[in-house]
């Protein structure tokens, strides 16, 4: 019996795998964590039913369900454009309904890892294509015709040889007692003929946000619901001693104060979803009621083992692993020792980036309605099914009576796909016994995230006499416990990072110290702190090389083989060739090489994650005082044979590429005495429209590769491009963000 | 207290402190939901409405300060999106997630009433409150121009978008 539940665990996993590799690769699925979050309670993967998805109705209005949670990365329009091409109908006469969440109907329905895309590209038009063939197959039936002799186009269903046609409207009640055909058997369409897929389709809620419709979480209202906003403490860990909660409780407008108190983790590494905190829950008529009442708020902590910690500290504790012996070794290939020792040149740099906090504009909300052991929530959640979970060990409840509604997101950017503030809402609705919207303050969000992990890179390179690259080492300073040799979430160096199986020698060493907050994903995650890393050091060693930074690559990229795992068998890593057609052609576009006036650079830099392949060039004014002006960025990026929502894709493009300036030169979340120190905007900045690049230009490399995503990959190159461009206008090289802590500032 | 409000040309009647902020008045008490909370104390302008015409951050005006101006929010911009801006807006495509974009509206309406035919660094300048933290800026200047085009030839017209309501 135990070898047999052990057997089955085994499978399941092996399962999980080979579902993430059939979705496009094995890279994503060791980086994302929501895949590990649908594993969690998570139905089986099972055919999808057209019905499901599309309903047409008698006048020929076709309604399409999309499943997954819109963030702002365009999946509301996306995901249903692939619907509507294979059922050949216009997209003018296309309604878009949101799922609730429903993993039984839907199976994934999720907002993370740049998968939305690879992952649906097949099935999505698969659901068309069968709904397509259910009118046609209808048709034949009426007309008693071969289904061969039949054509479609705009929702119509035409019989050339008798000239008879017919709207799917007029068919839509025989279609709807009609099974789904096997989605494996059906012919899809030519791409040459395809009239939505490809083509510019606004934003599909546009005139909701134009007219300020409520469309958000935050806009969510239930009847009899009351506002509730819920101190933490201020320390990861800690808990409620003692509070002034009868006064809060005889504050205008407050209903109920409730401690809330959960169990205190004693993990070594701070778990990846710890869920529902420990702290004060105040309920009131409005927002404001709750919020005012809780600056009157005296909490006596009890702030636990986190309490000792700073960033300062810290930053002290690394300055000293770096200078020691690694702590374990990670990858090690070839001899890297010896061939820096041999080489003609040798670099060597250290590297850091820091914490920083996702700051979604809507900040955490969830609305709950508790009865009867069972829980309706309102949630803009990237992975509402390991919400669910979350909940329902929460609460103590089957996940069966966990019912989600999705609501469109004030951005996503990797914050929501923990699930604390769902727990938090359920958690709080139980016990107060009436509907809660809970919303956090800015300063909730800012001191409560899970933060992108900082960190430190020693780098040492050597370069023979030709100037090629015959070493590369790395100490990698990061988090997480030392005996178990366990990172901290999201703060792993992956072992198959560039350019390892570019330079024969290749070695990989950790440290890691203790983090008492919570880390996450956040857009591209790792990749936005090691492109950084990575992209910039290689320039350093091109320029000790004394190469062009684009030659340079260029011929790097010349020097690896396809992408193996360790039995040698190919793995879906990075193809160097793709790679290399963004590079040239970023370099042609952007005119590399020309003559700049002084002061004035340009810095290139690449980067593959997530599947996509981009190549950015940046071209920076630096002016005295070190004030940074970026007068263009040009775009070269390679995600395959389709961009399937034109528009949608050149503005997260441009989003990616200012996301990656606000890291770049702003942000930064520190800690002291335990708790974070930023709260707001004005000490976590972002970029403000008069910092925004004068252009940002952006060239599709079309491949014949199945489309893949873009909201994460887009963003790492930027940063070095940045940086690479500083050094060429200014010869400052800039190995430390965010830069401001170098002296820049916006001109 | 009872403070009357002129919210887009309607009086309504609210029963809030004085120092209750006019955003909070706006979603929870008048139930207009397009004025979004972003940072409560005026860095992101998510909360931009206009007073009298000119732009404020909602989430720090308390009730008791607005008195008999007239409060505009991006409902009364004009509800069925007819409003130069919201076309513009739309035609564009400036939104990604769309959270900030009523207060990023609601700045640009009040430059363009100011200043019909603005320059980028007019508009770099007016929107500079505004912060988009899916980083669409460049659509917000196309679209500003383009607002501006539609307002002076007239020639606005109303959003036609497949599906909405």
């Amino acid at each position: 019996m135990k070898k047999m539940m052990i057997d089955r665990r085994s499978f399941l996993q092996v399962g999980l795998k080979v579902s993430a590799l059939a979705g496009g690769g094995v890279m994503f699925g060791l980086q994302i964590p929501n895949v590990v979050a649908q594993g969690r309670g998570g139905a089986p993967q099972t055919p999808l039913n057209v019905h499901n998805f599309i309903t047409v109705a008698a006048d020929g209005i076709v309604t399409i369900v999309a499943k997954n949670p819109e963030t702002g990365q365009g999946v509301k329009n996306m995901l249903p454009m692939m619907i509507a091409d294979e059922l050949d109908v216009d997209w003018k006469n296309v309604r878009v309904e949101q799922a609730d969440f429903d993993d039984t109907k839907y199976n994934a329905q999720s907002a993370g890892g740049s998968t939305a895309t690879p992952n649906n590209w097949i099935p999505m038009r698969q659901v068309g294509a069968a709904g397509r063939a259910m009118f046609v197959a209808a048709a034949a039936k009426q007309w008693n015709v071969p289904a061969s002799e039949l054509t479609t186009g705009s929702g119509r269903v035409t019989h050339k040889a008798s000239g008879k046609s017919i709207g799917y409207g007029e068919l839509a009640s025989t279609v709807a007692g009609m099974p789904t055909p096997d989605l494996a058997t059906l012919k899809m369409k030519d791409p040459a003929d395809y009239k939505i897929i490809g083509h510019n389709q606004p934003t599909y809620d546009i005139k909701k946000i134009v007219t300020g419709k409520p469309l958000f979480g935050i806009d969510v209202t239930t009847p009899g619901m009351l506002n509730a906003v819920f101190q933490k403490c201020p320390v990861f860990g800690g808990k409620v001693v003692s509070a002034n909660i009868d006064e809060i409780k005889k504050m205008a407008g407050v209903k109920q104060v409730l401690v809330i108190e959960r169990p205190r983790l004693t993990e070594a590494v701070v778990p990846r979803d710890p869920g529902c905190e420990n702290g004060i829950a105040i309920l009131a008529e409005t927002w404001w009621h709750a919020e005012a009442a809780r600056k009157k708020l005296q909490v006596k902590w009890d702030f636990g083992p986190n309490e000792t910690q700073s960033s300062a500290d810290q930053a002290v504790k690394a300055a000293e692993m770096l200078k020691a012996a690694p702590q374990w070794n990670v990858r090690n290939d070839g001899d890297a020792d010896g061939a820096l020792k041999s080489a003609a040149k040798v670099v060597e740099a250290t590297y850091s980036y820091p914490h920083i906090s996702h700051a979604t504009l809507e900040p955490q909300n969830c609305t709950a309605i508790y009865k009867d052991g069972k829980v309706e929530l309102w949630t803009n959640s990237q992975t509402p099914q390991g919400g669910r979970q979350l909940v329902a060990e929460t609460l103590g409840i089957p996940a069966r009576d966990v019912k989600m509604h999705m609501t469109r997101a004030g951005g996503g950017f990797g914050r929501r796909l923990t699930n604390d503030y769902m727990a938090e809402a359920a958690y709080i609705a139980k016990q107060a016994g009436v509907p809660v919207k809970l919303v956090w303050s800015r300063e909730d969000d800012m001191t409560h995230d899970y933060y992108r992990p900082g960190g430190w890179q020693k780098l040492t390179a050597g370069v023979d006499a030709n100037g090629k690259l015959v070493g590369w080492k790395n100490h990698f300073v990061s988090w997480g416990d030392t005996a178990s040799k366990a990172f901290a979430q999201s703060a792993a160096f992956g072992p198959a990072e560039f350019p390892q199986r570019f330079v024969p020698n290749y070695k990989l060493d950790a440290s890691v110290q203790r983090l008492g907050i919570k880390t996450g994903a956040l857009r591209a995650p790792s990749s936005n702190a090691f492109a950084f890393v990575i992209q910039s050091f290689i320039d350093e060693v091109a320029i000790a090389a004394g190469k062009d930074p684009v030659a340079f690559r260029l011929e790097l990229l010349d020097a690896g083989g396809p992408p193996a795992g360790p039995d040698g068998r190919p793995v879906p890593g990075m193809n160097a060739e793709r790679m290399k057609g963004v590079v040239k052609l970023v370099a042609e576009k952007s005119g590399w090489g020309k003559k700049l006036p002084k002061g004035t650079g340009m810095g290139i830099g690449f980067h593959f994650s997530h599947q996509g392949y981009f190549a950015q060039v940046a071209e920076v004014t630096v002016s005295a005082g070190n004030k940074l002006k970026i007068n263009k960025i040009w775009v070269a990026g390679d995600i395959g044979s389709q961009i399937i929502n034109a528009s949608g894709a050149e503005n997260i493009t441009h989003g990616a590429m200012i996301d990656g300036l606000s890291e770049m030169m702003s942000q930064e979340i520190t800690i002291d005495k335990g708790a974070v120190v930023q709260k707001n905007y004005d000490k976590h900045g972002m970029v403000r429209i008069s910092q925004a690049p004068g252009a940002i230009e952006i060239h599709w490399l079309k491949s014949n590769n199945n489309p893949t995503g873009l909201g994460e990959p887009a963003l790492p190159p930027v940063l070095p491009a940045v940086a690479n461009a500083i050094f060429a206008a200014s010869g400052k090289r800039v190995r430390q963000l965010p830069i401001s802590k170098d002296g820049f500032s916006w001109a | 207290m009872a403070y009357k409000l002129n919210v887009n040309g309607q009086t309504h009647t609210v029963d809030v402190p004085a120092e209750m902020p006019l955003l909070w008045a706006l979603r929870d008490v008048l139930d207009l939901k397009g004025t979004k909370y972003g940072c409560g104390v005026a860095q992101c302008g998510a909360c931009t409405v206009h007073l009298d015409g000119v732009p404020q951050r909602a989430c720090v005006t308390p009730v008791g300060t607005v008195g008999a101006k007239k409060v505009t929010t991006i409902e009364g911009l004009s509800s069925e999106g007819t409003h130069p801006v919201q076309v513009a807006w739309a035609e564009i495509d400036v939104p990604q997630c769309g959270y900030c974009q009523a207060g990023q509206m609601m700045s640009a309406a009040a430059l363009l009433a100011k200043t019909p035919k603005p320059t980028d660094k007019d508009i770099d300048t007016a929107m500079n409150g505004n912060l988009c933290r899916c980083g669409t800026y460049l659509r917000v200047r196309a679209a500003i121009h383009k607002a501006s085009e539609l307002a002076t030839s007239a020639s606005a017209k109303t959003v036609q978008v497949a599906g909405k309501e």
